[in-house]
């Protein structure tokens, strides 16, 4: 036998011993994983530390988060890849339900989106409605002096996120084609997370659609100096829901026979339990001096604040249910 | 300018405390992409020596083709990865992503043209002498195989050495297979994908930390290695086992 035959016999020995040794690892010796595919706000304002954390210290059960954005969050599910998606695109949610993938949809927590800009303003977007302030951007855009594609004023995250999701549907509110506009010279698109569009528009000088919690904790570090200038109202609601990934997918039952559908149960129930609610709804009131979340399932029930409540039903309830009866599985508890 | 300053105060205070974030990442990351060289010296030396030392049909071909790998863009050998182990991949039911054996050896496969490239010039610039010369000395073909290996130590020890600096400086192969994942459990995150997440989330001073150890950590390394290599230790101790053969056989004559 020759020697590179010899040391390649090692070489492929080597190779099944760290795959081997890998799969045993995870099999026998760890806790059991539980991945958890999830918008970036949820992860970049850093909520899910803390939940993953509390959960950890009284659960026998390996929390995995992967900060993807609702987009490749609801990818990665369809691949069998989470357990557990936790997203805010309620057109995207439903037709994972539909698509029979997701089960046991709980709203979970809601905040605001807002649009940040510049200090100076320079589109007079402040004190105006979403739809105007919108407005105004565009002709801002479209009239400002420099028309070379060098000064770009408003920044999409342009990566199929919950954000921008939310960031389509007020353009076309505002009576404009998001395809279209993403062709002017104005707009930016950066295919990246939250906390990286801040920072780019920031550093741009421009405007750009963020949720509440990502930007109080970015502008509160001092990372970014936008200002917030569209506050609380109806169209920039923005709400937060869980799904497990269905353990029976018709469609590849091979790949989601390994789902952690258990697991993922529990999670919810956690997430949706008065103690965790109140975690929510706390977080971040001592370093920014208000609520980066609130917690949703108190609200729902008691069918109170008004008009919030009747804003979330209309934004992301579907047959007048936050989750069908045909897209349960089990845990009628959840739902009473 | 603020930014900058603030962060690398940051940066050194928390390398000197020792912080503990600081550590885990380190030591995942010198783990991680150690072994993933580990394993593709293993498999890379023999392809190495094979395509070094064997004549065949294509040989300028294959060494073309290596050439061009070694440009391959990171992210774009991350996504095969994650298609073929991904759950709906065709060894999805091993269950491998986002675990560290998946980071292991997408690096291993990605730095592999390297050490293959680099190695087989440093074979084939080896005096084809030697290997007759140890064949007239009575080493079998495989023995003859190992001197001119050792002959190349020089040359082998330089492209596990550019593997390596490849591995630890890579991020597209970890973020898509390895899922950047932290938190108390079995973390994935190292030095590369801390830093692009502490970018992400505005911890500027973390990643400014990160970003001048891992530049610290790669400046050792080739330090170290080019100290033994002007002193010829490595050269000498892996030449040694050929010349106390060349003794052996000289003595028994």
């Amino acid at each position: 036998m020759q020697a590179w035959q010899k040391l390649l016999i090692v070489a492929a020995l080597a190779t099944i011993i760290v795959v081997a040794g890998t799969i045993v690892y995870f099999n026998y010796f760890t806790k059991r994983r539980l991945f958890i595919s999830t918008t970036t706000s949820l992860d970049d304002t850093k909520l899910l530390e803390k939940i993953e954390s509390d959960y950890e210290a009284t659960h026998n059960v390996d929390l995995n988060i992967l900060a993807v954005g609702t987009g490749i969050a609801i990818q990665h599910a369809k691949n069998g890849d989470a357990d557990v998606v936790l997203v805010h695109a309620p057109s995207v949610e439903l037709s994972f339900l539909e698509d029979g993938y997701g089960v046991n949809r709980k709203i979970i927590a809601y905040n605001f989106f807002t649009i940040v800009g510049p200090a100076d303003d320079p589109a007079q977007t402040s004190g105006k409605t979403a739809t105007e302030a919108l407005f105004n951007i565009v002709q801002y855009g479209q009239n400002m002096p420099d028309q070379s594609g060098g000064t770009q004023i408003w920044v999409s995250r342009g990566d199929n996120s919950g954000t921008n999701s939310k960031e389509k549907s007020l353009w076309t509110a505002a009576g404009y084609n998001y395809t279209e506009l993403s062709e002017e010279v104005w707009f930016a698109s950066t295919g990246q997370g939250m906390g990286s569009t801040l920072t780019i528009a920031d550093q741009k000088n421009a405007y750009t659609l963020s949720d509440i919690g990502t930007y109080l904790k970015f502008y509160s570090d001092g990372t970014i100096s936008l200002s917030s200038l569209i506050l609380e109202e109806q169209p920039l609601l923005n709400v937060y829901s869980v799904m497990a990934v269905s353990p029976t997918v018709s469609a590849n039952q091979s790949v989601h026979e390994d789902i952690n559908f258990e697991d993922a149960m529990d999670f919810i129930e956690y997430l949706v339990s008065d103690e965790t609610q109140e975690l929510i709804t706390n977080y971040g009131k001592d370093t920014y001096g208000q609520s980066l979340f609130t917690g949703a399932v108190q609200p729902l029930i008691d069918d109170a604040p008004q008009p919030l409540v009747s804003w979330i039903q209309d934004y992301a309830f579907f047959d007048g249910s936050e989750c069908p009866p045909q897209y349960r599985n089990g845990y009628a508890d959840l739902y009473t | 300018m603020a930014d900058i300053l603030g962060g690398i105060v940051e940066a050194f205070q928390l390398i000197f405390t020792g912080d503990p974030e600081i550590l885990g990442i380190v030591s995942r990351s010198l783990l991680f992409s150690g072994t993933a060289v580990i394993l593709a010296i293993l498999w890379g030396t023999p392809l190495a020596m094979l395509i070094a030392m064997k004549e065949f049909r294509g040989k300028t071909v294959i060494k073309t083709f290596l050439n061009t790998l070694i440009g391959l863009p990171t992210v774009v050998l991350g996504l095969i990865l994650f298609l073929i182990i991904s759950r709906g991949g065709p060894i999805g039911f091993l269950g491998l992503l986002y675990t560290p054996a998946a980071i292991m050896i997408g690096q291993a496969i990605l730095v592999t043209p390297i050490l293959v490239s680099i190695g087989v010039s440093a074979i084939e610039s080896v005096d084809p002498e030697i290997m007759s010369l140890s064949k007239t000395l009575g080493a079998s073909e495989s023995q003859a195989q190992v001197a001119v290996l050792k002959e190349a130590a020089s040359g082998i020890i330089l492209s596990d050495i550019a593997s390596f600096n490849r591995a630890i400086g890579e991020l597209g192969v970890v973020l898509l297979v390895g899922g950047n994942i932290v938190g108390v459990g079995n973390r994935t995150d190292v030095l590369t994908t801390a830093i692009s997440r502490n970018v992400q989330i505005g911890e500027i001073g973390l990643a400014v930390a990160l970003g001048i150890l891992l530049v610290i950590i790669l400046f050792t390394i080739n330090i170290i290695v080019a100290v033994l290599r002007k002193a010829n230790y490595i050269v000498e101790l892996a030449k040694a086992p050929y010349f106390r053969l060349k003794r052996y056989r000289e003595t028994k004559q």
